[in-house]
């Protein structure tokens, strides 16, 4: 079984992103920039599914500059087996990176694709959903938890209130979310290893996808700042504040 | 005219599903709520009767009961023609959903909107929070998802809309929902409750969260932990306040042994009143905190909790 999982290279979660004076958008050159953190969960999942024998090959794909190659490399260190980048530098939504997924998948036939819930850079929440529908696949979003045997995918995900289990015939997405696994650190002969591992580079046109945004961003703003740093001394201090001063408390 | 897709139990709607119906009323035009559902007369007649609501329609099938993503999904693309919004709530069901109908109608979403502009315009967070983008889209249909604490909840009554039945869409077969595992509480729901206590890492362990239980029972509250805590074991995911948690801004939030990274402070810096109790004085929740408390957390939380009475 062949699993794809889509990649996506962010803003390192660390970095306190500044407005840029225009408002054109957030500052993003010279910030160091990671593999999106739930996008790293999915790496590790499809690797410990090739370790169980469950898989028998992972193919890392992202869809961006040539910079994303860097964040393949890391992919290919922690245990994928080849990488694919579709380049390019127009400003990639969600939308047109589900269409970009789907040639790539209606090419490599994967039987899963396991890929993070949400960017931490956009925070939209989407591609994964969109990929389905696009392939026509179910979906199992939010998942903490993959049973994969006899073609069918048994996923525990994570839902308002507790957990929900699915059953599903492969192929088949899933989105991982953060209780799912503990992703592993590539280690200094894997991150060489991976250096000579294949990565293959195609175009958006080759795949036949217009990749046009389809939102436009009029203006990015710093969100209104909070006053705090108010001090008690005390618990006593602090309910009668509470009930006094605040008047949230009876 | 807008479709707003109704979040709900059966009996009841879910909360975050008045606030999707608040930012509708905000983009102006008739409103239609699609209470998709097995057995669910009474989501229905509660979403007529929400004030600003036109119609609640009502899907009845068995694979609405527990519904998926995909049997809701193909139910919404075939009454979309008539809309030119479709809003969701932004919460893990509506997550789930709404990027599904919006792919098969080739349109973008926008997500977890905190206010409307326009009815093409909208704001939303990025970043965790840390900046605020006004977005336009120019498709046909507009698929949006709601963060309810950007708009007040639209009156449960009031309404005078009408309950229509349509058509449930055939049973895709895709997926089996074999099991939900939901916590039994008594406390509110996290994401609407009027007051949250939380916490973090300081709790060094899942025993000591019933610590904070003592406290929430006094305040009637909800409990909720950042993601370090849900990260180290001592919280169930669902119990996650943050930028890929849940949204809360109830009108007090106790923070227990939480640092402030930026991800938590995503998910609760919009409450009325901050508390927090840290020892490190450093910590960067007290820049933000109304009512900061510096000291162990394992003597004040009985003080506090001994205070209230």
């Amino acid at each position: 079984m062949k699993v794809l999982v889509p990649i996506k290279r962010v803003v390192d979660f660390n970095v306190k992103v500044r407005v840029k004076p225009d408002g054109s958008g957030v500052d993003t050159a010279n910030v160091k920039m990671s593999m999106n953190p739930f996008d790293e969960i999915a790496v590790e999942e499809a690797v410990r599914l090739k370790e169980k024998g469950v898989a028998t090959e992972v193919v890392a794909v992202s869809c961006g500059t040539a910079a994303c190659q860097e964040t393949l490399r890391t992919a290919l260190a922690i245990g994928a087996d080849r990488a694919l980048l579709v380049e390019t530098e127009v400003e990639l939504q969600p939308l047109a990176v589900a269409k970009l997924l789907r040639a790539i998948a209606e090419r490599e036939s994967p039987q899963l694709v396991i890929m993070g819930k949400q960017a931490i850079d956009d925070d939209a929440n989407q591609t994964g959903q969109m990929l389905a529908a696009l392939l026509d696949w179910p979906q199992a979003t939010f998942a903490s938890k993959i049973d994969i045997a006899n073609g069918r995918a048994t996923v525990k995900r994570e839902i308002d209130g507790g957990l929900e289990t699915l059953s599903m015939a492969l192929p088949a997405v899933i989105t991982a979310d953060l209780r799912l696994n503990e992703p592993r650190y590539a280690t200094l002969p894997n991150i060489m290893k991976a250096k000579k591992k294949p990565l293959e580079v195609v175009r958006p046109d080759a795949l036949g996808v217009d990749v046009a945004p389809r939102l436009t961003t009029l203006k990015v703003v710093e969100p209104p700042k909070r006053k705090g740093g108010g001090r008690v001394a005390d618990a006593k201090e602090l309910v009668a504040k509470l009930r006094n001063e605040a008047r949230v408390i009876p | 005219m807008i479709l707003v897709i109704a979040e709900h139990d059966g009996t009841a709607l879910k909360s975050a599903t008045r606030n999707a119906i608040a930012a509708a009323s905000r983009i102006g035009g008739p409103i239609d709520v699609l209470v998709a559902g097995h057995d669910a007369g009474g989501a229905a007649q509660a979403a007529a009767q929400v004030a600003g609501v036109a119609r609640a329609l009502h899907a009845d099938a068995p694979q609405y009961a527990t519904p998926t993503a995909e049997n809701l999904a193909t139910l919404v693309v075939g009454l979309a023609a008539a809309y030119t919004h479709i809003l969701l709530p932004a919460t893990g069901f509506g997550k789930n959903l709404g990027p599904r109908i919006a792919a098969l109608l080739d349109v973008a979403q926008i997500s977890d909107i905190i206010a409307v502009e326009s009815a093409d315009t909208f704001v939303r967070p990025i970043y965790a929070g840390s900046a605020f983008a006004t977005v336009q889209s120019k498709d046909a249909t507009k698929v949006v998802t709601v963060r309810a604490t950007g708009f007040d909840a639209a009156p449960a009554t009031g309404g005078s809309g009408t309950v229509e039945p349509v058509a449930a869409a055939a049973d895709g077969g895709k997926v089996q929902v074999l099991g939900q595992e939901l916590t039994v509480s008594d406390r509110p729901e996290l994401a609407s409750a009027r007051v949250v206590v939380s916490g973090g890492r300081g709790l060094q362990n899942g025993a000591n969260f019933k610590l904070l239980e003592a406290l929430a029972d006094k305040l009637h509250a909800a409990i909720g932990a950042s993601r370090a805590a849900v990260d180290a074991g001592y919280a169930p995911n669902d119990y996650q306040v943050g930028q890929t948690g849940k949204i809360v801004a109830p009108d007090l939030y106790i923070a227990v042994g939480i640092s402030g990274a930026i991800q938590h402070l995503a998910g609760m810096k919009d409450s009325k009143v901050i508390v927090a109790i840290n020892k490190d004085p450093e910590a960067p929740i007290f820049q933000i905190a109304d009512y900061g408390l510096v000291g162990d957390l394992f003597e004040i939380v009985p003080q506090l909790t001994a205070e209230l009475g």
